[in-house]
This record gives C-alpha cells, structure tokens and sequence, in this order.
C-alpha cells in the first residue's frame, strides 16, 4: 500500500529530511544526501562574499530539479529577519517553502513561539507554504497551524543537542489534535530516536547534526534512512500493547 | 557612486543590480538582491536602477540545518 507523505498537495519522496549544514565539504554533502534518501534538503541563506568568491555553490551539488530545497530562517531573532530572509529565500527561486525559525534564546536556540505565530501568519498570507520551527507544545501546534502552517515542525530536544525525543508525551498530544503533518526537527541524535519520532506518528523527522557530526556521517545517513522507514512501518503495523508481566509465546501443551 | 554592498562600502560606476552583479562576477540565477531592504525580482535586475548611497544585499544558498 502506498503511504506517500503529501503536504500543500508537494508529494515527498521521503520522510527523512536533511540539513546540509557542518559537513566537511560539499562533496560529504551530496554523499550524504544521496546515502539518507531524502528529498528535501534544507539550506541557508547568506551574503555572498563579494571580496572573497569561492567559484563553488551548494547548489551545483544538490540539484534543486532533483531535490527539495527547503531554506531556512536559521539565525533570525525578530519577526523582521525572519520575513526578510523568507522574502529573499523565495526570490532565489527554487521554492515556495520555508522553514521558518525565530529564535528566542542563544543558549537553548529554543523558539521565540510569540514571534514565530506572527510570522507565520504574514508569510502563510503571502502564499508561503511555512514549516515553523516550534516548542514541543501541543497548544502553540494548534495556534500555528490555525495562522496557517502547512505542518509544524516541534523540537524533540534543543537543535544541536542529540537528545532525542525528550517529550514524547508531548508529541503524541500533539499529533492526536494536529490537522497538518507534524515533523520532528531538532533534538534527533541517533537512529533509534529517529525510529521513536516515527513510531509515535510523526510525518518526517528532520536532522542534521546527528548525520553531520557521526563519525561516518555516510553509514549514519544510511542508518537513519532505515530508521524513518522501520519507525514508519511500526507506527503504521501498530505495536503490542505493554504489558508488566510475562507471557509465554510457546505452548504449554505437548510439554513432557 | 558610493554603495554599500553586504555591508562594505563600494564604489561603482554602472548604472543597475544587473551591471553590478556583472562586475562583481556573480551569475544573477544564483542569487538574491535586496537594495535598501526591498527585494528585487530577478526579472527586474537588468532595469532597476542604483542610485548613490544604496544599501546592496546580495545573498545565496549555504549548507544549513537549523539556527
């Protein structure tokens, strides 16, 4: 049966999403990529250095007619930048799409949920299809995705951390009240967090240092790719219920 | 005339985004332009006018992930 991932009508080859930032080189980049099957990879926008001009671009490697580019707002503390950047993002033309970050605290990089609502609301009017980067908070999900998010992306744990799924109670709140998908971004720092995301029914899980700062970022690209497949798979079989105490799986009778 | 162009001042002589992008051999496709905080279509580069004074973004795509 097919269990395609289909948002704002864009139909997703996968539900592995991945970061291109850390990586040693744009070469690690595309290996990556191709190694983890997914279709949408997320990327920055920057100044060009105009002094400086390296002849190289991301894009040369990741070919935007094969995958998804999906830019990010990384960076913005303000609704200003964060629209700014958008603006800019989808000037460069290779997509409608934003993953929408306006963080609130250096430390934690936890979102500013307060600024991100408004500025989801402003560019979902603008036509934008907006993937806000949120709190593991069921009640700000409901709001964003009221101001217009095609999905919304909650943090298993801080953006860099590898915690994994830090709140899972949380997540699955969450995706019982959800209309739009619910992505897992941030907090993934192996695959069996990944397979967990997945297993509770999150769409997509997003990562990118968990690969990037693998010792065989490669192998855990691949690794990764088969964690959000069997974690999709269980979720979709529906697992046994827990239970605390023992059950035989062999028959008593014909025992001597 | 006198622009500034990601934040460095820069003298320049032509006359649009689309001259400046030429002189500074940026290939226009890959980027995005922003002159005193408007974003300006690339189909719009050839004809918009640089006057003195003007803020210049120019911006691309970089290996990212999240913050």
């Amino acid at each position: 049966m097919e269990d395609k991932l289909i948002i704002k009508g864009i139909e997703f080859r996968s539900r592995l999403w991945i970061g291109t930032g850390k990586y040693k080189d744009f070469e690690e980049t595309a290996r990556v990529i191709e190694a983890s099957g997914a279709d949408v990879v997320t990327v920055a926008v920057r100044r060009v250095n105009i002094t400086d001009r390296k002849s190289e671009n991301l894009l040369d490697y990741i070919d935007p007619k094969k995958y998804k580019i999906l830019p990010n707002t990384a960076g913005c503390y303000t609704v200003e930048d964060a629209l700014r950047y958008s603006r800019l993002a989808r000037e460069s033309g290779v997509s409608d799409m934003i993953k929408l970050e306006v963080i609130g605290d250096e430390k934690t990089l936890f979102p500013d949920v307060i600024g991100l609502l408004k500025a989801t609301e402003i560019l979902a009017k603008e036509g934008f299809i907006v993937f806000p980067y949120t709190n593991d908070d069921p009640v700000m999900a409901k709001r964003l995705e009221d101001a217009g998010a095609a999905a919304v992306m909650p943090l298993g744990a801080p953006i860099g951390s590898g915690l994994g799924i830090r709140n899972p109670y949380n997540i699955k709140i969450i995706l019982e009240a959800a209309k739009v998908p619910v992505i897992v971004d941030a907090g993934v720092g192996t695959a069996s967090d990944a397979a967990v995301a997945m297993e509770l029914g999150c769409d997509a899980v997003l990562m990118n240092t968990a690969v990037a700062a693998a010792k065989d970022p490669i192998a855990m690209a691949n690794a990764m790719r088969h964690a959000v497949i069997a974690g999709r798979l269980a979720y979709k079989a529906g697992r046994m219920p827990k239970k605390l105490y023992a059950t035989a799986s062999s028959p008593i009778e014909g025992m001597l | 005339m006198r622009l500034k162009v990601n934040g460095e001042d820069r003298e320049f002589n032509g006359k649009t985004v689309l001259e400046l992008l030429q002189e500074l051999e940026i290939i226009p496709e890959r980027v995005a332009v922003e002159v005193n905080l408007k974003v300006i279509k690339r189909a719009d580069f050839e004809n918009h006018p640089l006057n003195d004074g003007d803020s210049v973004e120019i911006v691309y795509f970089v290996g990212g992930g999240a913050a």
